[in-house]
Formats: structure tokens, sequence, C-alpha cells
């Protein structure tokens, strides 16, 4: 049966696809009236035989069991495309790299002259409680600078089409192996699309990684050495990390097979001896990855590795103390880093947001706790905050409290609801909530990748996209309506 | 390549095999029972004793039927030498190896888990019990042949092969003593012919009928099926072909000439036996010292190319069960 689109509706909200008369965007008219012609019951099928690929093909994502151990559920994947029109997406992209610039020049200053904080522009107590400072890291020069080499920004739209950076994830972001999973599944299951709509391809990805983490062996002569540093198979993106050490045709080491000499160079054990390591694109995070340095009851890192990458003698990325810039309190400063650095407005908007840290925004934010969305400076994955206009009188009183106690830790930020993409629901097409993480690659050069991972609420009405909390997933097309 | 990534390409390789060997055994034993008159029978305690699993089976206080046994060889999670859990430690080390295997490899295998425990009610079913181990030799061969026909001749075959080849050696001796632990009574004339067709089911159960029919001709004949099992130079599951593919991996590594006197050693001690001259409980014991020498290549190769266990090091995938039921000292 053909889609009937008048009776998919989505009042008060942008979707993706359907503009506000019914009528497809230009990005997606070409799948619009390809859905409308297939019918609820025949995308049932093309839905089905997705997820057997995706049985098949064992794309899965690990979570924790109750009873220890860990299991693999396949990854969920909504078949109906999210369709960006080129012509956007350049604007995008554009503002993609130059917040990624910025942000990179940011932790080098801060890890260097602080003239940021000289200049009266970010105050210096940001920086010295954020918890992913590392004093370790002062006075380290990594190649071309550059701390944050692979980021994940969330971006989100809301209801009046404005996409903003929700946040940067700077330490180690995951989802791209995903992405390009999620086109060849998709590719398998519409390939007549593929034939009449330009749809920009995604798989370069990991030849772009390598390229630029080949490109941060700066003293190595010949072929550079570089590994995917895992954490193991029980991590929740262990996939991720085999699926891109196989694009790449790297080593997935784990901190076992590493060992940091007294020269300060890093080998890994293998069946014809030691061999030395050149780039480390780690999994682990700062806290794991050196226990000489940080926590020493790590059995996940390699003794050693901090004072390997301050000689120069491995590179690390992301490197390590770029997370400082993770912090969601930092985040609010981005815009006016990106005018202190580059000397430019920033092209994509941040949210909207209230440092609980400063009392006059507090004392606003303490009155208006109905209708604003409060999260910890340091959390990530949708844990921990409070949903303002969905919260109970007395879970705003518990979050009053916290926030009184220790201010520094939350910022808030109004609710944006989240735009919407069409999506299978029993037999029919249902709008849910989507974000879109794009990932932006830092070295001598800048690559964005084209579109990103769109994740989407499969609930109805959730605004949670996260996948450890049954959020799936959509491709993302780019779609060049011009050429 | 990583030191830790052979270690698990030789584990899943050997657990592949293992899977595939214990449905053949368990396979051989029931075909067994059938052919014997009743009184004769030892039923399935023997299996017990020699997948060298006595230990985990006592303490679950079993009964020591048909029921309980093949359950515990085909299911049991605390067996380490069960199918499901061979099957189960395989996938766990072929998941720490997405980055090295084919694709295609990691598809099969996925799939070979699922159904096998899928179908596992039909395996503890006497009805369908060999349509289900058919299908999970039929499966590993599947999964062999892809990781033959697709992977490079690097290291990482080298490794998978020398843990498929030394599970398989072990293996077939076990299966043949599964042979040795039915005895029958000699004395009996009555029962020559069934002497014959036990012979031809330790011979099935190695997929070896036909060749051995090919190549040794004529009346099936012990002495002939145990130089076949054991010491056959073409038929890839005898003993002493495994030993040789052995050699021949070990030859492509560096360093290998500790291991490869080890492995002279095995050869050397099969070569010299005189199947003439050996009863039945002259056989079990021979197989005993074999698993010894096998045990001890594994333990020089492990040495020379596996990472050395640091203190806290925890390794997840093995069960470690390779020394089983191996009773004596190390032969020097």
């Amino acid at each position: 049966m053909r889609i009937d689109w008048t009776s998919y509706s989505a009042p008060g909200l942008h979707d993706e696809l359907i503009g506000p008369g019914g009528g497809a965007r230009v990005a997606g008219r070409a799948l619009a009236r390809y859905l409308t012609e297939l019918g609820g019951a025949e995308i049932g099928v093309r839905q089905q035989a997705a997820e057997l690929a995706i049985k098949a093909m064992g794309i899965t994502f690990t979570v924790y069991h109750e009873q220890g151990g860990s299991i693999d559920r396949s990854w969920p994947l909504d078949i109906i495309p999210r369709t960006i029109a080129r012509k956007e997406w350049n604007r995008i992209e554009a503002g993609l790299r130059q917040r990624v610039t910025a942000i990179n020049h940011f932790i080098d200053d801060i890890y260097h002259q602080q003239r940021i904080v000289a200049d009266g522009i970010v105050p210096i107590g940001i920086i010295a409680s954020s918890r992913n400072f590392r004093p370790l890291c002062i006075g380290v020069s990594p190649p071309a600078h550059c701390w944050a080499h692979i980021c994940g920004s969330d971006l989100i739209r809301g209801a009046d089409g404005t996409v903003y950076v929700l946040e940067d994830n700077l330490r180690v972001p995951s989802g791209v192996s995903y992405m390009i999973e999620n086109r060849q599944v998709v590719k398998r299951v519409f390939p007549e699309l593929f034939d009449s709509a330009v749809i920009l391809p995604v798989d370069d990805y990991p030849a772009q990684l390598y390229d630029m983490l080949a490109a941060l062996a700066v003293h190595c002569t010949g072929k550079p050495e570089v590994v995917v540093l895992t954490p193991g198979i029980y991590n929740s993106a262990y996939f991720e990390h085999a699926y891109l050490a196989r694009q790449m045709g790297c080593e997935l080491v784990e901190g076992r097979d590493l060992r940091v000499d007294d020269d300060d160079c890093v080998f890994m054990q293998t069946t014809r001896g030691e061999q030395r390591v050149d780039v480390i694109y780690r999994r682990i995070d700062d806290d794991f990855l050196d226990p000489e340095a940080f926590r020493a009851d790590s059995t996940l890192g390699v003794p050693g590795l901090m004072r390997a990458w301050a000689a120069g003698k491995v590179a690390l990325a992301n490197a390590p103390g770029a997370g400082v810039a993770d912090d969601k309190l930092v985040y609010t400063y981005v815009p006016d880093m990106i005018r202190y650095y580059l000397g430019e407005a920033a092209i994509l908007p941040n949210v909207p947001s209230w440092r609980c840290g400063e009392p006059a925004q507090l004392e606003h934010v303490l009155a208006n706790l109905e209708s604003l969305v409060i999260k910890p400076v340091d959390g990530s994955g949708g844990y921990g905050m409070l949903m303002g206009p969905m919260s109970t009188q007395r879970e705003r009183a518990q979050f009053a409290a916290q926030l009184k106690a220790a201010p520094r830790n939350f910022i808030a930020q109004p609710v944006i609801t989240l735009s919407t993409v069409p999506t299978f629901v029993g037999d029919r097409l249902e709008p849910r909530h989507v974000d879109l993480r794009p990932f932006i690659l830092s070295g001598p050069s800048t690559y964005v990748t084209t579109g990103g991972l769109t994740r989407v609420a499969l609930r109805k009405g959730s605004l949670v996209v996260n996948s450890s909390q049954g959020g799936g997933s959509k491709d993302t097309w780019i779609v060049d309506t011009e050429g | 390549m990583l030191a830790r990534v052979a270690e698990n390409i030789y584990w899943l390789a050997r657990y592949l095999e293992r899977a595939e060997n214990t449905a053949r055994l368990i396979s051989v034993n029931a075909n067994l029972l059938l052919d014997l008159q009743r009184g004769y029978e030892l039923g399935w305690l023997p299996l017990i004793e020699i997948t060298g699993s006595r230990l985990a089976f006592d303490s679950q206080k079993r009964r020591s039927d048909e029921r309980e046994i093949v359950q515990f060889l085909l299911a049991d999670a605390e067996n380490p030498g069960s199918i499901s859990a061979s099957l189960n430690a395989a996938r766990e080390n072929a998941r720490t190896l997405r980055d090295i295997l084919p694709d295609e490899a990691w598809e099969i295998l996925n799939e070979f888990f699922q159904e096998f425990t899928a179908q596992l009610p039909a395996g503890l079913n006497r009805r369908t019990r060999f349509d289900f181990l058919k299908r999970i030799v039929l499966g590993s061969q599947t999964l062999a042949g892809v990781l033959d026909g697709t992977m490079s001749r690097t290291d990482a075959y080298t490794f998978m092969m020398l843990g498929r080849n030394l599970e398989r050696a072990d293996m077939t001796s076990r299966i043949v003593d599964v042979r040795s632990a039915q005895i029958l009574p000699a004395a009996a004339s009555d029962l020559v012919p069934f002497h014959t067709i036990q012979w031809i089911s330790v011979l099935r159960s190695l997929s070896g009928q036909h060749m051995y029919r090919q190549t040794r001709r004529g009346r099936v004949s012990r002495v002939e099926c145990l130089d076949f099992a054991l010491r056959d130079a073409q038929f890839p599951r005898s003993c002493m072909f495994c030993l040789r593919q052995v050699e021949l991996s070990l030859r492509t590594l560096s360093r290998s000439s500790g291991v490869l006197d080890t492995l002279a050693g095995a050869h050397r001690f099969l070569a010299q036996v005189d199947f003439f001259q050996i009863d039945q409980p002259g056989l079990h014991q021979l197989i005993d010292h074999l698993q010894v020498y096998l045990s001890g290549v594994h333990a020089s190769i492990a040495q020379a190319y596996f990472p050395a266990l640091p203190g806290n090091a925890r390794r997840p995938i093995q069960n470690q069960v390779q020394d089983r039921g191996s009773t004596l000292p190390l032969f020097t």
C-alpha cells in the first residue's frame, strides 16, 4: 500500500524529510517518492532484510550483562535514511572545521602561555577545575600543535530549523564505524535509490584516518607503524576498534602488548621479536592510559606511555589532556574561542547555556528549573541530567540543592525539541527524534566526514538517542541536488 | 604479528577442531554401542575419561547414563571441553581477531554458533543426534575451508594451522582410544565380526572409511586401522600427518628450532611403535604417551611465541584443558 504522507504529521516539529505543507524537502524528494511507491509492507520486508544482514555481518555493540560478562547486541539500524542537502552540509562542514580549529588552538594555548586566560576571555578557574585538565601536559608540544585529532561533535536541529552544536567529544568519540556500515547495509536493501540520486559516499574515512595518523609520525623516516590501542573485547566499542584497525591494516593492540623502554621508545611484542611503534590511535581514556602517570590501578594502559609521548618518541591520538575542552562548561566558551583565535564569528551556534557557577545565571536557573535541562559538566551518554519539563517537584528540589552545593559542576540549557525523521514503526512511518554526530579529523590538514552518524530515539516522543539507552541509528545522506 | 594475537588465533583453531572432534567422539561411541551386543557394552563413561573431564564431571554429581553424559559433552557450560564451551571459546577468540580474520569467516562462525545454540535440543534427542553431530562437523569444515581459501599465508595463518593440526592429532588419538576402551573379551570367538564392525565405526568417525579402502584395500583389520589412524602419511586426520603439518608450519617461523626438536621426539615415538605387539591396554597407554608428547609440543610453542604471563595479567579466552587426561610425566 502506498504511503500517505498526509497522515504522517509532526506538528510543531521540524521534520528532516517532510516540510510543513506535507511535501518532501528538496534533498529528500527522490527518497520520499520512492518510499511512497514502495509502501509500508515492502518497507517492512526491507527492514527485516537489513536486520538479517546486520546479524550476518556481525555488526554489533556490546552491552554489559547483569551477571557479569558482556553480550553482543545487533546494531540497531532504521533503514529510512536521513537526508541533508549538500548546500546546507557545506555550511555545517565549514562550521565544524572552524570550531575544531579554534578548539585545538585553545588546548595548545592552555598547556602553554594561556593567553586566552591572560586576556580575560576564559577564567583560569574554569580550566583548573576541569576534570580533564592534565597538568602533566603543560609545556608538551605534539606534532602540528594538534591535540584533538579525532573529534565527534553532536549536532541537533531545533523546531525553527537552526542547527546547534550540543557537545564536542574530544576524548575517544565512537560511532564512525557504524556510519560506514549503515551505508553498506542500506545500499544492500535500497540499491535502486543509489542509481537515481546523487548520494555522496562515506567510506573514505578509514583512509583519511590512516593518512592523518601516519602524518603524526614526524620523526619516522620509513613507513610508520600505526596501531590502534583498545581496552579489549569487553569494551562497548570493541567492534569499532577492530573495524578501524582492519580497515587501516593496522595492528589492534592491547596495553599488555606494548612496552616502553628506558629510552622512552614504545615497542610491541610480536612473534618475530619486539617492534617499534610510532603512532598510537588510543581508544582508552586518559585515566587508564598510563598507570605511572594517571590511575595506578589501571591494567589496560602502558606504564611509561606518557613520558614516551612527552619526549616525542610516540604520537598519541587524541593527545592526553585534549579532554579539557570536552568539559561542558568549557564548551560554553567555544564561540568566544572562535572569535579570539580566528577573529571570526561562529558559523554554528552553541545551544544557549547558563553557567551555574556564575551567581546571576545560577539565580535564573534556579528560578526556571521547570523549563530547563540541567547537565553535569563532565557527564556524557545522557546520564545525571534533569529534564525540567518532565521532572517532579522532588527531583527539582534535589537538583536545586546539588546546584547550590557545587554550581561549577552544572550548566543549564533550554529544552531543544530535536528534529524528526520518518522511522519505520510496526507497519508504517512515524516521526522520531534524531541528532547527528559528524567526525572531524585534524592534523596537518582537516577532514570532515560526509554527514556522520544519525542517531534516533526509537521510542515515541523520546529525546534520548544513545544506543545504550534504546536508541537506534540511520544512514545519513548528503544529497547533491544541483549536480 | 602480535604475540597475543598469535596465541588467540592458535586457540581459535584448536577450539574449532576440538568442537568438531568432540562431535566425532560422541558419534563413534554411539555407533560402537549400536554395533555391540547387549551385555558387553561399557556405555558412555569412558568418554569422560578420554576427554579428560573426570574432575568436572564428578563435581557435578551427575548420573553416568547416556543422557547425562551426552548432555555434559555437548552442552555443559561448566565442562571446558564441551562442544558448547569450545565453540564459545572459539567465538570469543575470534572476537579478538576481528581485525585479522576475513569478514566471511566471522559471519560463518557467528551463524554456526547461533545455529548450534538453536539446534541444541536436537543434539540431546537420540533420534536426531547423528544429524546434529554431522552438522557440527560440517560447520567446522566449512569454516576451515573459508579460512584456507581466503587467508594470506602470513604468520596468522601459520599459527592457525599449528593449532588446528596439534588439536587434530590429539583428538584423533582420543577417538582411537574410545575403541580401546570398549573392550570385547578377546577369547570370545563369536565376537570376531563385531571387532571388524567396530574398527569400521572408528574409521567412519574420522571420515576415513573411504580413504582407508582406497589406500589399504582388503579386509579392515585392527593393525591396519591403527596404522591408518595414527601413522598414515596421506590421510589428513592421522596423527603422523598432522605432526608433519605442524613441522611444515614451524619451518616458516623464525626461532623454531627448539619446538622442532620437541616435535621430532613425538615423531620418533610414533614411528617406532609396532602395532602387532600392542594389546588393548597397551594401546591405551601408548595413546596416553602420545598425548604427553603433544602437550610438550604445545608448551614449547607457547614458550617460544606467546606472551609471557606477567603477574596481574588476565587471560580471558582460554579454557585450559589442553593437558587433560595426561597421566604420565613428560618423557625426556
